[in-house]
């Protein structure tokens, strides 16, 4: 490169800089609310089709008082959507550190590691099988996903604002939180309670929906 | 403390940053791309990609976070991008704005326009966003004074520059 040529991109860094100080309004929403808002309008999209394909079971209210069984879906789901929106923030954040967001996906591994165990030592070994097929796998591997595409709709409209340096990872993460979102709003119909049935067909949603989410996250959240 | 400024919308504090951090850029991009085997001659597209990206992705800083890690993370993935792209030859330069505002004007005649990179560079933008950049690029006016010019009001100025900006991003990165 001629000096010549070189001095005159850095008049075009120059003339850049100005353009971008042209620009500087004050800037919008950080990044954490965007991410918030679209959150918030997730839980309300998904209970709006979890209400409107589905309905709730008919003894939603009794079983959330009487069954630890019942409510203990609702805490790993929404662990689980807490941790991966977490980590899809810190992922799409440059220089933020990463490592230690991802620990916090432990929490809803670990619980649901927990329930399993404690499952397993409640029901006699001949029930297994049947605690974990279930009634309705079929249901649930069709309406939890169905519940969960607006989430990751949102989420990853939001995540377009951030700067992931891995952008299938940071798709990864939001697609993890929208099914744990949708499995949250689906365990409201689903009538299998058994912590088997959950870790073996809601890890199956969140497995699609975290799939789907890399996948899309690869294309539309390059930056 | 620029950078809050900068944020709050003070495009004196914001210029003065950027002009500050270029040339620390500048250096960093040379090191990166000779480490890699690679000519420095792409530096300046590091550089300028950083920037934009900076200003485009800036509500990823988090205020209560150091500001440097932020940065230099940004013009780590750019030059990462840079290296990626040149290692495949396949070269999107904004190559000088005031190239682009030339083919720009050129573009009138359409037969004009020789180079296809410029081309999508000129279809990108709009006349108006045309008008908004050649002002504020050329004649260093404020969006104040280019709204008057082109009687538009200050808040559509900054729309169409913003969505200048963005495109030129895309137009670079692509």
């Amino acid at each position: 490169m001629t000096p010549v040529s070189a001095e005159r991109e850095r008049a075009d860094t120059e003339a850049l800089i100005a353009l971008i100080a042209a620009d500087a309004a004050p800037r919008g929403p950080s990044l954490r609310a965007s991410l918030l808002l679209a959150l918030g309008a997730a839980v309300l999209v998904a209970a709006g089709v979890m209400q409107w394909a589905l309905g709730m079971r008919g003894d939603a209210a009794a079983a959330f008082l009487s069954s630890a069984r019942f409510v203990f879906k609702f805490a790993v789901t929404a662990a689980l959507a807490v941790a991966a929106a977490h980590l899809a923030l810190a992922m799409s954040r440059p220089g933020a550190r990463v490592a230690g967001a991802a620990a916090w996906l432990a929490v809803p591994a670990l619980l649901i590691a927990g329930a399993v165990a404690l499952e397993l030592l409640a029901v006699p070994e001949p029930a297994w099988s049947a605690r974990m097929v279930g009634s309705n796998w079929l249901v649930c591997l069709t309406y939890g996903p169905l519940i969960s595409l607006g989430p990751l709709g949102l989420l990853l409209l939001a995540l377009r604002r951030g700067a992931p340096a891995v952008p299938w990872r940071a798709g990864l993460a939001a697609g993890l939180a929208a099914g744990g979102i949708g499995t949250f709003f689906y365990a409201a119909h689903c009538p299998d309670d058994s912590p088997l049935f959950v870790a073996v067909w809601y890890s199956l949603v969140v497995a699609i929906m975290g799939a789907l989410g890399a996948l899309i996250g690869s294309r539309v959240l390059r930056w | 403390m620029l950078m809050r400024s900068a944020l709050d919308g003070d495009g004196a504090a914001y210029r003065e940053l950027l002009s500050a951090l270029a040339p620390a850029l500048r250096a960093f991009a040379r090191r990166i791309l000779l480490a890699a085997g690679r000519d420095a001659g792409d530096a300046e597209d590091v550089v300028q990609e950083t920037l934009l990206a900076l200003h485009l992705k800036r509500q990823t800083w988090d205020p209560a976070t150091p500001l440097a890690p932020w940065i230099w993370a940004i013009a780590r993935h750019k030059a990462v991008d840079v290296l990626r792209r040149s290692g495949r030859r396949a070269e999107v330069p904004i190559d000088g704005l005031e190239d682009f505002l030339a083919d720009a004007e050129a573009e009138a005649e359409p037969e004009a326009l020789s180079s296809r990179d410029a081309g999508r560079m000129v279809a990108s933008l709009n006349g108006r966003e045309r008008d908004v950049v050649e002002a504020v690029c050329l004649s260093g006016a404020s969006v104040k004074e280019t709204g008057a010019r082109l009687a538009m009001s200050e808040g559509a100025v900054r729309v169409a520059l913003h969505r200048a900006l963005k495109r030129l991003a895309a137009a670079h990165g692509g």
